[in-house]
C-alpha cells in the first residue's frame, strides 16, 4: 500500500473519549480470553501438556507395573493419582515461561501503562493455565480408565482430587511467576525450574513408598508438600482417610500463595 | 493548566548508574515535544518514569497535573504509552489485539469488535485484520502498535523511538499519523534518534545527554544558538582533510564543527566574507572540493557541537539507510 493510501483513509481516524476504566472481573476474563487465542493460534503449546502425560502414565505403568506391583493393572491404582500431580505440578513451569515473554516482548509494559486493575495480566494468565491443567487432568485420567484405573471413590473422589491439585499447582505458580520476572528468556525459566521440579516431583511418594529409600530420602519425602499432595490425591479418589495431607496441602498452597504472590506483585510493579 | 509534563530536578538510578540526572522538562500541552538523544542518553528512562512504568528514585514529575507516583491510576486513565518495541501480542492477529486493549479500556464485547474494526481500517491494515501479528512486517507492526494505543483519545501520547528501523515509506506514514493525532488535540511526547524526525515532527524539543537537559527550544532556536552560518564543504581527496582542517582554523579559529563523515568538513562563519575568504585559501592552498554549501546549521551540527558525539550510532545509522 502507498503511502497516499494511509493518509487519505487516516482521515477517518475518530478518536472516541476515554471511558470509565473497566472492572477488575472485566480486565481478568478479558486477559484469560487472551490466554485461550494464544492456545488456540498456537496449538503447540498444548502438546506438551497432551503428549508427556500419556507418555509417562503408558512408560511407568508397563515398566514398573510387573516389577513394583505384580501387575500393571495393580500398579496403576497406586501410580495414577500420582502421575495426575507430577504432570499438572510440570505444566506450572508454562505460567512462568508466558509472563517471561509477555515481559520480553514489551507487552507488560503496555497492559502496565493502562488504567486498570493492576494484577489483572498475571491472574488472566492463570486462568488460562487452568484450561491447561484441566486438558491434561482430562487426558491422564481418561487414559487411565482405558489401563484399567478404577477409583473406589467414584466421579466425585477424582473431582475433588483434581481441586485440590488445581489449589496446589496455582499457589506453585507463583513461584514460576517470580522467576518469569528475574531471568532474562523464557528458556531459562524452563532450565531453572526443572532444577527444581526433579527432585520434587522423583523424591516424592509418586512411583514407589518410600519404606525402601534410605534415611536421609525419607525424611525430605516425608516433609515434600508433592507427597502429601499425591497422599491426599490417592486417598480422594481411593476413598481412604487423608484429611490429614489434605489439611497440610492446603497449608502449604497458603503459605507458598502468601510469601509469593506478594513478592511477584510487588516485583510486576516494580521496575525491570 | 497549561503543561502537559512538568519534571523538577527527576532522577532515576540503577544500582550505581544515574538513567535520568536531574532532568528538568516542561512541555506545553497540545503540542509535539521531541526527547532527542543519542542511544542510552535516558530518553526511554523518561518516558518509563513519565508513562508510571518506573518510579522516580527522586525529583517530581508530573503529568496533565498529576504526580506520577501519587495519583498513577489517574495518570494511566489520560495516557497512552507506545513502547520501544512493538507492543503487541504477535500470537494473536491484528483484530484480536486491538478487541483486547478496547476491552481492558471498558469497552463491550461488541463495541471493543467494532472499534478494532474501524481502527484497522484507518490504519491501513484491513488486509490483515486475521493474519497473526507475527506475520506482519516491520512498517505494519508499528501502526498496529500505534493503533492500540488510539483505541480511545488519550490526552497525552508516548511514543518511544516510533521510526527506528524503518524504511523511510514506512517512516512517512508514521509521520503523517503522529501529525493528525496532535491535530485531533493530543499532546506527543516522542523519543527519537534521528534529527530530521525532531525537526519535521516537533515544535520544541530537548536535546538530552546522560539524563540531562543539555538545550531546550524549538529546531530553530537551537540551530541559531550556535550562532552565525555553516559552512560545509567536501574535499576531493579525504588524505588532506588534516590540512584543510589546520589551515581552515587558523582563519575561523575554534569554529570548526566537528562532523563524522571523514571527506567533510563544517565551519561556523560570521558572514559571507569569512566563507569567501575560506574558500579562496582553500584553492590557494591547491585543496580540491567537489562540493560545498553555505547555510544555517543543522541539528546534526548542533547535536556534534553540543554533546561531542555523532547523534546517531553507525550501526543505527545502517539501519535507516537499509
Amino acid at each position: 500500500m502507498s503511502m497516499d493510501d494511509l493518509s487519505t483513509r487516516g482521515e477517518a481516524l475518530k478518536l472516541p473519549p476515554r471511558r470509565a476504566p473497566a472492572g477488575a472481573l472485566s480486565t481478568v476474563i478479558t486477559l484469560a480470553w487472551r490466554a485461550m487465542l494464544k492456545i488456540k493460534h498456537v496449538p503447540f503449546q498444548l502438546f506438551d501438556v497432551t503428549v508427556t502425560p500419556i507418555m509417562f502414565t503408558l512408560l511407568f505403568t508397563y515398566m514398573f507395573g510387573g516389577a513394583l506391583a505384580g501387575s500393571p493393572e495393580v500398579y496403576i491404582q497406586f501410580l495414577l493419582p500420582g502421575i495426575l500431580v507430577q504432570t499438572i505440578i510440570f505444566i506450572t513451569v508454562y505460567t512462568g515461561v508466558g509472563v517471561n515473554s509477555d515481559i520480553q516482548k514489551g507487552l507488560f509494559d503496555r497492559f502496565r501503562s493502562l488504567p486498570m486493575w493492576q494484577p489483572s495480566p498475571v491472574l488472566g494468565a492463570l486462568a488460562g493455565d487452568l484450561f491447561r491443567y484441566s486438558v491434561a487432568s482430562l487426558l491422564i485420567i481418561g487414559l487411565g480408565l482405558i489401563l484399567g484405573f478404577r477409583p473406589a471413590a467414584g466421579a466425585l473422589g477424582v473431582l475433588l482430587a483434581f481441586g485440590l491439585v488445581l489449589v496446589f499447582a496455582f499457589a506453585v505458580s507463583w513461584i514460576w511467576i517470580i522467576f518469569g520476572m528475574l531471568v532474562k528468556t523464557p528458556e531459562s525459566v524452563m532450565t531453572t525450574s526443572f532444577l527444581f521440579l526433579m527432585p520434587l516431583t522423583f523424591a516424592s511418594n509418586i512411583f514407589v513408598e518410600p519404606k525402601t529409600m534410605p534415611g536421609w530420602l525419607q525424611v525430605f519425602v516425608q516433609v515434600n508438600p508433592v507427597s502429601h499432595l499425591t497422599n491426599a490425591s490417592r486417598g480422594l479418589m481411593h476413598g481412604t482417610d487423608v484429611a490429614g495431607d489434605i489439611v497440610w496441602t492446603l497449608a502449604a498452597s497458603a503459605v507458598i500463595v502468601g510469601i509469593s504472590a506478594p513478592i511477584a506483585m510487588r516485583m510486576y510493579r516494580k521496575e525491570r | 493548566m497549561s503543561n502537559a509534563i512538568e519534571t523538577e530536578r527527576l532522577r532515576k538510578t540503577f544500582g550505581e548508574k544515574p538513567a535520568l540526572d536531574e532532568l528538568n522538562l516542561s512541555i506545553r500541552s497540545g503540542s509535539v515535544y521531541g526527547l532527542l538523544g543519542p542511544n542510552g542518553a535516558g530518553k526511554t528512562t523518561a518516558i518509563r518514569v513519565l508513562s508510571t512504568l518506573l518510579e522516580p528514585s527522586g525529583g517530581k514529575a508530573t503529568v496533565l497535573g498529576l504526580d506520577v507516583v501519587r495519583d498513577a491510576k489517574a495518570v494511566r486513565q489520560k495516557i497512552s504509552l507506545t513502547g520501544q518495541y512493538a507492543s503487541v501480542d504477535e500470537d494473536l492477529t491484528g483484530q484480536e489485539n486491538l478487541v483486547l486493549i478496547s476491552r481492558l479500556l471498558g469497552m463491550s464485547w461488541g463495541e471493543a469488535r467494532n472499534r478494532a474494526t474501524e481502527l484497522l481500517s484507518a490504519f491501513g491494515l484491513s488486509e490483515a485484520t486475521g493474519k497473526q501479528v507475527r506475520t506482519f512486517s516491520g512498517g505494519m507492526r508499528r501502526r498496529i502498535d500505534i493503533a492500540a494505543s488510539l483505541v480511545t483519545r488519550p490526552e497525552l501520547l508516548f511514543l518511544d523511538e516510533p521510526t527506528t528501523g524503518l524504511d523511510p515509506r514506512s517512516r512517512n506514514q508514521v509521520w503523517d499519523l503522529v501529525r493528525q493525532i496532535a491535530a485531533d488535540g493530543t499532546t506527543v511526547l516522542l523519543t527519537t534518534q534521528y534529527l530530521e524526525e525532531a525537526d519535521r515532527l516537533a515544535e520544541r524539543m530537548a536535546v538530552i545527554d546522560n539524563g540531562r537537559v543539555i538545550a531546550e527550544g524549538t529546531s530553530h532556536e537551537l540551530k541559531s544558538s550556535l550562532g552565525g552560518n555553516a559552512l560545509r564543504f567536501q574535499l576531493a581527496d579525504p588524505t588532506r582533510r588534516e590540512e584543510a582542517r589546520a589551515l581552515v582554523s587558523r582563519i575561523v579559529g575554534d569554529a570548526v564543527l566537528p562532523n563524522t563523515d571523514p571527506t567533510a568538513i563544517s565551519v561556523k562563519v560570521s558572514g559571507a566574507s569569512v566563507a569567501a575568504e575560506v574558500l579562496s585559501a582553500l584553492s590557494a592552498a591547491r585543496i580540491e572540493l567537489t562540493d560545498f554549501a553555505l547555510g544555517s546549521p543543522s541539528l546534526d551540527d548542533v547535536f556534534f557541537t553540543l554533546t561531542g558525539r555523532p547523534p546517531v550510532a553507525p550501526a543505527a545509522e545502517k539501519e535507516l539507510a537499509s
